[in-house]
């Protein structure tokens, strides 16, 4: 019998719930870390950063305005749906990582843990988060947690999935849309990712995935006016990480700055914090 | 410049002897030559792959705002959207008084008025949807009066209807005479309001009936073509206003004289702007590249062109949190 042709995968980008390749049509080769090629993904430029945060403000209105509830639900679906990917996750991981197969699969485990863990946040949020207020006056006066809006994220460039989860699931658990610039040189679990968000219930433009140069494309999300908030988790450059913050400064984005390596540590509430804004309200006790 | 050479020898004579009954009209606008349907829309496809960058693009964003018809016409407008929308007509972009002013605002008959108020002497023309729009379902007796009262009003540009069923059921001379009544009005006691005709060629069915129509308009005196009210999809289109300019050359070929152009309709995107603009120019050349001879009916398109224009200037991007809501 013949031998069977390889089917070659090309990695696209992840706009609006569509798998485009880069605008520019740029590529770049991916590889594991011996430096033996792994894959071709696309390379994406300003102008595919563009349409993410276009997609991404699209689809704020409906996502942040869906149930708690429901919110929930969906995100624990891309959890289920992980697990069913599991074998294809963990070979990418040790592929990407460097990892044997079993701290492989630790760490795929854990990632889907933590999706679950913060899946369980959505409804829960406004209670912990929020609070009913004393004032000395006759009105109720309650502090509700609401989200940011748009959400620039730098994924981790290490920790290719653990560290991707860690830093997506706490942005979108609270209705913040987000554009995502998964790890420089480890992609290819995040591309994974994509598509399971693409089949589990997330609408298009909730989750926006480029993969490319950090130094490129960061600039353009960190200056882009309609973009509240950025997270710099992955970016790994001290001069870039400086002209980003300043970047962002134009329309005061929320920046979070880098704070941890180790993402099999308790997360805690902080980084679901981080893109929260908290509306006050005073209402009259009735008469 | 690339340029399709007319397949027209229409001279003032022949115009002249087109119009002295309705079977002379018709004659000659079916002796009009047939559109090329591949043809038209094949080119239309070409000349939009064009790419205009850096120096040209920004050229071409500032020319397309100062050819903006500024447009609400909804059954909902009231005085303050008219208010909010010629304080935007004259000043697009609050941060930036470099941004040229559009060409007009229009609006619905009955809010002319305001718009006069508003817009003063800032050089922004009004005009006004008159001649029931948008279906011209109406007895002449009405269509007149509508026009009427917006000339009265003060309006400078008046968009009328052509009647649709008249010119599909093969009346032209009926829908000549009408353009004719309602240009008479416009010109009443003085008054000197521009006329606009719009086809709406969502409803014409075939390019042919396009030429036709445009023909039938400049005869009887238009002072541009328009191709849709924005109530019917399709609206403008770039094959349709390929059709429409090509007559417009050939009018100018026939008669000496220019003739305006408007799509309307469907634009929204600095991008789809840019598009016509390009077709404008390859079709009629520059001299129809000034606000005097082309028109946008548009609304939504000027958020865009005003986000593009703050990337250029800025460097970054912008997002609709810095253009009013509209």
């Amino acid at each position: 019998m013949a031998a069977r042709l390889e089917v070659r995968k090309t990695y696209k980008l992840y706009i609006g719930g569509a798998f485009p390749r880069s605008e520019s049509g740029r590529s770049y080769e991916v590889a594991d870390t011996k430096g033996r090629f792994l894959a071709n993904a696309a390379l994406a430029s300003r102008k595919d950063a563009r349409d993410a945060v276009v997609a991404a403000r699209k689809a704020f209105g409906g996502w942040t305005k869906a149930t708690a509830y429901n919110r929930g639900q969906i995100l624990y679906r891309v959890a289920e749906v992980m697990e069913g990917r599991r074998a294809q996750f963990v070979d990418e991981v040790a592929a990407a990582e460097g990892l044997t197969a079993r701290r492989a699969e630790a760490a795929v485990e854990a990632a889907i843990d933590r999706w679950v863990w913060y899946a369980g946040w959505a409804d829960k949020l406004p209670q912990v988060l929020g609070s009913t207020n004393p004032v000395a006056g006759p009105y109720y006066n309650f502090s509700v947690p609401e989200p940011t809006g748009v959400v620039a994220v730098v994924a981790p460039q290490e920790s290719s999935l653990l560290g991707l989860v860690s830093v997506l699931a706490p942005v979108i658990v609270s209705g913040n849309t987000t554009v995502v610039l998964a790890s420089e040189n480890r992609p290819l679990p995040a591309f994974t990712l994509s598509e399971v968000l693409a089949t589990s219930d997330v609408p298009g433009g909730v989750v926006n995935l480029l993969t490319g140069r950090v130094a490129e494309v960061a600039p353009w999300l960190a200056s882009h006016m309609d973009v509240n908030a950025i997270d710099l988790a992955g970016a790994d450059d001290a001069a870039l990480r400086t002209e980003l913050e300043i970047a962002a400064a134009d329309n005061v984005k929320r920046v979070r700055r880098p704070d941890t390596d180790d993402w099999t540590a308790d997360p805690g509430l902080a980084r679901i914090r981080s893109f929260l804004e908290t509306k006050t309200v005073w209402h009259p006790i009735g008469v | 410049m690339t340029r399709s050479p007319s397949a027209l020898a229409v001279d003032q004579g022949a115009l002249d002897d087109a119009v002295r009954s309705d079977a002379a009209l018709r004659r000659f606008l079916h002796g009009l030559p047939g559109v090329d349907q591949v043809g038209a829309e094949a080119r239309a496809a070409a000349l939009s792959t064009r790419s205009i960058k850096t120096t040209a693009k920004a050229f071409a964003i500032d020319l397309a705002i100062s050819m903006i018809d500024l447009t609400t016409l909804q059954g909902n407008d009231t005085q303050g959207k008219v208010r909010t929308l010629c304080a935007k007509a004259m000043r697009p972009d609050p941060h930036d008084a470099s941004v040229p002013r559009t060409a007009a605002v229009c609006v619905y008959n009955d809010l002319v008025g305001q718009a006069r108020e508003e817009l003063g002497d800032s050089g922004v023309r009004v005009a006004a949807v008159t001649t029931a729009f948008p279906s011209g379902r109406a007895s002449l007796a009405v269509k007149l009066a509508d026009t009427r009262d917006a000339v009265v009003q003060g309006a400078d540009e008046v968009d009328m209807v052509i009647d649709r069923g008249a010119f599909l059921s093969g009346r032209y001379l009926e829908v000549f005479e009408e353009i004719q009544a309602v240009k008479q009005v416009c010109h009443e006691n003085g008054a000197d309001a521009h006329l606009k005709v719009i086809l709406e060629t969502g409803e014409l069915a075939t390019y042919d009936n396009v030429r036709r129509a445009s023909w039938l308009a400049m005869m009887a005196g238009a002072d541009f073509i328009k191709t849709s009210t924005g109530k019917i999809s399709p609206a403008a289109t770039l094959p349709v206003t390929l059709v429409m300019l090509e007559a417009c050359r050939d009018w100018r070929d026939a008669t000496g004289r220019m003739m305006g152009m408007k799509p309307a309709g469907g634009i929204s995107t600095t991008k789809d702007a840019m598009k016509y603009l390009v077709l404008v120019n390859e079709t009629v050349g520059t001299d129809w590249l000034t606000p005097d001879w082309f028109r946008f009916g548009a609304s939504s398109l000027l958020n865009d062109l005003l986000l593009q224009r703050q990337k250029m200037s800025t460097g970054r991007y912008s997002g609709p949190d810095y253009v009013t809501v509209d």
